[in-house]
């Protein structure tokens, strides 16, 4: 180590000690530093955020839930378990809208900032590393799920969609459902160079799975030869397991299997991230 | 023999085949102020970068503060001011925003980023713009918030890529001025420059690179005397006689002749005298300037190429 006194330099050096805590702080303290810098970056746009959070699942819940839900019912609930549509709609929503805040998250925030602002570049210039940033953003997007999801759930509450006190179950399912999708895309947006790479992520990832996962119809009215395809998909382990909770039909080993299968879905993507991080950041 | 709070040996760094920096030397004492010249594309900000430590050496050491920046990069880091060649602030936060953030990145607590964003921006003379939001700013602007930016954390060595590349004259010497007040005080500066005026007004010391190598290094008036004579006489002529006029000087006696496209250069001691001989063999210039030797012109010695093309 060199010395911290300036041997025969000039005296009066302002910058004379170091000022990072002695010893290299634990790697969560890093990613919260990261986390308050997109806490402070929320602050700009929350009054917009809470309202769109808030109107997402009125207008759901209200035209299909409500609206639709009038003359699906008319036609018999047998394939729906025998619940009203809104009922066998809302935890599904509740899933669905939390995969579409985890991939808005992970699209382009953490484009803007490796390629717009540079602001990811700027910041390994201090102390944290890529892999510091990418899980400060992971919990950021944890916190906002949070938040979406009991929103969402107490709106469906309001609109008499809930039937168990399960469904507080649902809340954290939701979160790691939306996290699920963070996680591996930005890992992915991490590496991107143009911005209308982004907009395939929306138009063949997420728009069909909203469609085909089980959210507004069972996925056994599904041809049998595409059913497959459907189980393989976050979402609809994520849709799956908010519904039994919220209808109160769970069960602990297919509970275990879906958390389980998001939950590798997560760490698949949080070990790709930390490679693809450090490789667009480390150059 | 005082710790380099910076050496490098051999030091290279490789992207697929092509060698941005091939096998520098240097070290760096506390306090000085170093620069790195060459052209664009000559490896200056891949050093910079492997300083920095976001950018791992392929081969060779590098120490900073005695450190390894692979294995203690944050450690480096903490200790390290950054002004990167390309503005990397947060455009949609104001001014202290951007303060505010940079120095939760360092864990500083609230209380001492306020006092101390109060004192960088009245050095950087923006505490009338502090709650404006930064988009709208001009990019001289810009430049003195990185800088106050990357003195958030109290740097031991503060590293700048082409500090002024792309400000205008005016903003250039505002930024020049906040340099030098700060190696007034002690911090040691690292920078590069395709700039000769830059390099000369601020390094004590610095390096010409060129091709991903160290061509020379020196004080700014030891590379001039070694490399070129104390004063140049500049020549233009009429591009129609240029040639047979550049080939007519090769008889008054100079040092050295460079022939420009648009130019002829004669490296002398007494550009008056070799101004004289050049009218004693008949020539006319179109015009004919006598100035002082500069890095411009160790860098054309050495590479053959101008600077700044």
């Amino acid at each position: 180590m060199t010395a911290q006194t300036v041997p025969g330099g000039p005296a009066a050096a302002p910058p004379a000690e170091p000022t990072a805590r002695p010893g290299p702080p634990s790697a969560w303290s890093f990613a919260v530093r990261q986390l308050r810098f997109w806490l402070t970056d929320y602050r700009r746009t929350w009054r917009g955020s809470i309202i769109s959070t808030v109107l997402n699942p009125l207008l759901y819940l209200g035209a299909m839930g409500l609206g639709l839900g009038t003359l699906v019912d008319k036609h018999g609930t047998a394939s729906l378990g025998q619940v009203s549509y809104l009922i066998f709609l809302a935890p599904g929503l509740l899933a669905a809208s939390a995969m579409g805040t985890g991939v808005g998250e992970s699209t382009y925030p953490v484009f803007g900032s490796v390629k717009w602002n540079k602001t990811y570049q700027a910041a390994v210039s201090s102390p944290l590393r890529p892999r510091d940033l990418f899980h400060g953003h992971l919990l950021f997007v944890g916190l906002k799920l949070t938040m979406t999801s009991t929103v969402f759930l107490a709106v469906a509450v309001a609109f008499g969609a809930i039937r168990s006190p399960m469904a507080i179950l649902a809340l954290p399912v939701a979160v790691l459902t939306g996290l699920a999708f963070t996680a591996p895309i930005e890992a992915w947006t991490v590496t991107r160079t143009k911005d209308t790479s982004l907009a395939v992520v929306y138009r063949f990832g997420m728009i069909p799975l909203f469609l085909f996962s089980g959210t507004f119809f069972p996925v056994t009215q599904l041809p049998v030869w595409i059913r497959p395809i459907a189980y393989l998909t976050p979402l609809w382990h994520g849709v799956a397991l908010c519904r039994a909770l919220c209808l109160g039909i769970a069960t602990v080993p297919s509970a275990l299997l879906h958390v389980g299968y998001l939950l590798a879905v997560l760490a698949a993507g949080i070990i790709a991230g930390d490679r693809s991080y450090a490789r667009r950041l480390y150059v | 023999m005082t710790t380099a709070l910076i050496r490098a040996r051999g030091l290279t760094k490789r992207f697929g085949n092509f060698t941005a920096v091939d096998g520098v030397d240097f070290e760096l004492r506390r306090g000085e102020a170093f620069g790195f010249l060459g052209p664009n594309g000559a490896g200056k900000s891949s050093t910079m970068r492997m300083i920095g430590c976001v950018s791992p050496p392929t081969a060779g050491e590098l120490s900073i503060f005695g450190l390894d920046p692979v294995a203690d990069g944050p450690g480096i880091r903490a200790r390290l001011g950054v002004v990167p060649q390309e503005d990397s602030l947060d455009v949609e936060l104001t001014v202290r925003e951007n303060l505010l953030v940079y120095g939760r990145y360092f864990g500083l607590p609230r209380s001492v980023i306020r006092e101390r964003s109060d004192r960088l921006l009245e050095f950087v003379q923006l505490a009338d713009r502090q709650d404006d939001r930064v988009e709208p700013l001009s990019g001289g602007l810009k430049r003195r918030l990185t800088i106050a930016r990357s003195l958030i954390n109290e740097p031991e060595i503060l590293l700048l890529d082409e500090p002024t590349t792309g400000l205008d004259p005016q903003a250039r010497h505002v930024v020049w001025d906040r340099l030098f007040r700060l190696k007034q005080q002690g911090v040691t500066l690292v920078l590069t420059t395709h700039y000769m005026d830059e390099a000369e007004q601020l390094c004590d010391r610095l390096v010409v690179m060129d091709g991903g190598r160290i061509a020379a290094e020196g004080s700014p008036r030891e590379l001039i005397e070694r490399y070129s004579t104390p004063e140049v006489l500049e020549l233009r002529f009429d591009p129609a006689v240029h040639e047979n006029a550049a080939e007519k000087l090769a008889a008054v006696p100079a040092q050295r002749r460079e022939v420009l496209a648009d130019r002829v250069l004669l490296y002398v001691e007494d550009g008056d005298a070799a101004l004289a001989a050049v009218r004693e063999l008949g020539l006319d210039p179109l015009t004919s300037l006598v100035r002082r030797s500069t890095l411009e012109d160790v860098f054309l010695r050495l590479t053959g190429r101008r600077l700044e093309d």
